[in-house]
């Protein structure tokens, strides 16, 4: 691959290198920096992770399931401009997912135009029969939008995917700042930074705003998790603590008549809101998978009666799909005759005869990945991997193409990190949390995850990836 | 015709549970077919009366109607009565209102899914007279292949079992028929209902099941391959669903219950009210 472009000295900028402004601070931050103190904050930054417990099992290669992800020291910076266009684009994309939602599970104009193929939708594993007829409140069916971007130069920016279920990771944005704060307090005196606390808050504000007609007085929102064993567990306790609502299993909730309870210590207290952390198949086994013993029996009848909401409404993920993705920058211009904001990283789907014979041809070139896969797994990166490793995916792919799509190896952006040998670039994407009820909001930072192998584009905390504290200055 | 339907479910259980909650589809269905003149479901448990909840139109046309009740309870009792007028629309969906799209049908589940056999049977029938032709071929084709005999299958036996079996109820030669018809790309769905039993004897089971077929420029019409005819004035519908548990009257989770602790025991009449 050629020249990467570095987030901080601009190398791979066409318009010259040398330090660009928004990390101008922290390059004297670092000179200045002794190599003792260093080691010290990284040993320090460690045992506050493991104090509060932060920690991110990996799925699926056993070990140690308290695994702390690491955390890099090295903040990634944006400018209040590159922000605001990142602001724009995300909302943008986020009231277009939304909107195609609403449409694919009520009169489907989008298809009847012959925007989106009606298969990919109808015929979709995550296409919520049950779901079709019913507006959930003000029209949202994603509540929280995880869009995960890619930079490849100053003006580049590309999705790679977008979020629409459960998007996890928002408490590490969160605590990244909280501890980089603790440890580097004068750095946040020396630079104007973006405060991020508000997003609890604003979270907070978005579950009300959807709660039903029916709801009365202030709605009672309560977070529905799967319970301790689950691999985000951590996440869901620390939303429902920083929000100061409820951290409820399905056990804990009944159906009474047209409505949802909580079990409490002062009896049973009616819900209104549940932001489910379960996925759609467990959430009722009257409706779903009738061997469920994680969800709420019922429930799907008092949602779709419009006695309580459910965040994310069951279905969305028919929006977040891989073969979906595709037609968002349609979406756009469908639903809002806009432009996109933000590109779509240019795919190839194998499903398609003349895709195919395109990847099979560049396969050492590209990277290959599940249609629905998540976390890095089964995925190819074409340029990354050996000669045998390309051979053994060629006959996965051929023996059923329409499980994959591909893409271009992108040329991801680097940020400085701390290294052994002392300060290195390293490739980064960014997920920021794009919350949407009455309103649609954003807070000024995401999460930064970093792939600490060099030379690795592989970001996912499952492969070995890191996260960073995310800035964006105030102008 | 005017059809009269006499339904009782009864559970009971060997210890008592917390507490019930059902989800049912006991409502007939609104089309041109039939038209409801009184009905009513009762749920009971003990001498106590459920707790009436959500009651709503989902996508696919279906009256739902929730029920909860608190336990400790024993036993639980679900009452359908009531009286249908219906007539003969050719197993045509006619004036019925729904949302869905019909290729959200097109989606196979355990007990449709596809398999050689099913795949020879379905290509043996020929499109050469169109759709329609070929959905009635797909239904002979079905009722051929699968004999009526009870008790051979289960609730969880799936098309491709009853097909080697050779053998099977009205859920295996619905499962059956909508396997075959997704496999000729035509969407298609499982249906519960009720049939009223003639003189002659040669219908079955009064909580009956039959599969209906998208047919492009008909709409959704009904095959009985169980009964080698479409649905007509015999016939009450309830509700559809991609196969025989999707579709389900009645779905129902005891709080606290333990496995095998349910027993339950099924009465249907349908009667002719006509003079």
């Amino acid at each position: 691959m050629g020249v990467f472009f570095d987030e901080m000295n601009g190398s791979g900028d066409r318009s010259g290198g040398g330090t660009r402004a928004p990390y101008a601070r922290l390059e004297e931050w670092l000179a200045t920096m002794p190599k003792e103190l260093r080691s010290l904050k990284q040993a320090e930054a460690e045992a506050l992770f493991r104090r509060i417990g932060i920690t991110f099992a990996v799925y699926g290669e056993g070990g140690d399931p308290d695994r702390l992800i690491p955390f890099d020291m090295f903040p990634r910076v944006f400018s209040g401009a590159e922000w605001a266009r990142l602001d724009r684009g995300v909302k943008q994309r986020a009231k277009a997912l939304n909107m195609f939602l609403v449409d694919v599970y009520g009169r489907g104009e989008i298809i009847r135009a012959g925007r989106v193929p009606a298969n990919l939708v109808y015929q979709n594993a995550a296409y919520e029969k049950a779901a079709v007829g019913f507006v959930p409140p003000k029209g949202v069916y994603s509540h929280i939008v995880g869009i995960d971007l890619v930079r490849t130069g100053p003006e580049e920016f590309f999705v790679l995917e977008d979020n629409c279920r459960t998007p996890s990771g928002v408490s590490y944005m969160l605590e990244n700042r909280e501890i980089m704060m603790r440890m580097f307090p004068g750095l946040f005196r020396e630079n104007r930074i973006q405060p991020i606390d508000s997003y609890a808050e604003i979270l907070r504000r978005t579950l009300a705003s959807v709660a039903p007609a029916k709801c009365q007085g202030d709605p009672k929102v309560v977070i529905l998790t799967p319970g301790h064993f689950n691999s985000a567990y951590y996440e869901h306790s620390f939303l429902a603590d920083l929000m100061g609502v409820e951290l409820v299993e399905g056990q804990d909730l009944f159906v009474d008549g047209e409505f949802v309870y909580a079990r409490t210590t002062e009896g049973p207290k009616r819900v209104d809101v549940i932001y489910r952390r379960i996925d759609d198949a467990f959430l009722d086994p009257l409706c779903f998978r009738p061997d469920s013993m994680l969800g709420v029996p019922g429930l799907m009848d008092v949602y779709r009666s419009g006695g309580v909401s459910i965040c994310s409404a069951p279905g969305a993920g028919v929006a977040d799909d891989k073969a979906i993705y595709t037609y968002v920058p349609e979406m756009i211009r469908f639903y809002l005759g806009e432009e996109p904001i933000l590109n779509n990283v240019p795919t190839w789907k194998c499903a398609e005869r003349d895709d195919l014979k395109y990847v099979l041809d560049n396969l050492s070139e590209l990277v290959v990945k599940e249609v629905h896969g998540s976390g890095g797994y089964g995925m190819l990166v074409g340029p990354t991997a050996s000669k045998a490793e390309v051979e053994a995916f060629r006959a996965q792919l051929l023996a059923n193409p329409s499980n994959y799509i591909a893409q271009p190896t992108l040329a991801l952006s680097t940020v400085p990190t701390f290294v052994d040998e002392g300060v290195a670039p390293r490739h980064v994407d960014l997920r920021p949390y794009c919350l949407v009820g009455e309103r649609i909001e954003l807070v000024k930072g995401g999460l930064t995850r970093v792939a600490l192998r060099e030379g690795s584009l592989v970001v996912n905390s499952s492969q070995g990836g890191g996260v960073k504290d995310t800035w964006v200055l105030a102008e | 015709m005017r059809l009269s339907v006499d339904h009782i479910t009864r559970y009971s259980y060997e210890r008592p549970v917390r507490g019930l909650v059902q989800s049912h589809r006991l409502t007939p269905s609104v089309f041109q077919g039939q038209r409801v003149i009184s009905w009513e479901v009762s749920v009971k448990g003990g001498d106590t009366a459920a707790v009436r909840g959500a009651e709503f139109t989902d996508g696919a046309g279906d009256r739902i109607q929730g029920w909860s009740i608190a336990g400790p309870l024993t036993d639980l009792s679900v009452t359908v009565r009531g009286l249908v007028e219906t007539s003969d629309t050719a197993g045509m969906l006619k004036g019925y209102r729904e949302v869905i799209n019909p290729c959200a049908y097109k989606r196979e589940t355990a007990m449709t899914a596809a398999s050689g056999a099913l795949s020879d049977l379905a290509e043996g029938v020929s499109d050469a007279g169109g759709a329609l032709a070929l959905a009635h071929g797909l239904s002979a084709a079905v009722t051929g292949a699968i004999a009526y005999h009870p008790g051979v299958t289960h609730a969880h036996t799936s098309a491709s079992e009853a097909l080697a079996l050779g053998e099977g109820v009205c859920q295996d030669h619905a499962h059956a028929l909508i396997a075959l018809a997704r496999l000729r790309d035509l969407p298609a769905r499982y249906v519960s209902g009720y049939l009223f039993a003639d003189a002659s004897g040669t219908a079955h089971e009064a909580a009956h099941a039959w599969a209906e077929i998208h047919v492009p420029g008909f709409g959704w019409i009904g095959f009985d391959p169980a009964n080698a005819c479409c649905p007509d004035e015999r016939y009450i519908r309830l509700a559809s669903g991609f196969d025989a548990r999707d579709a389900a009257p009645i779905r129902g989770v005891a709080r606290g219950g333990q496995p095998g602790d349910e027993a339950m025991d099924v009465t249907v009449a349908v009667l002719s009210s006509d003079q």
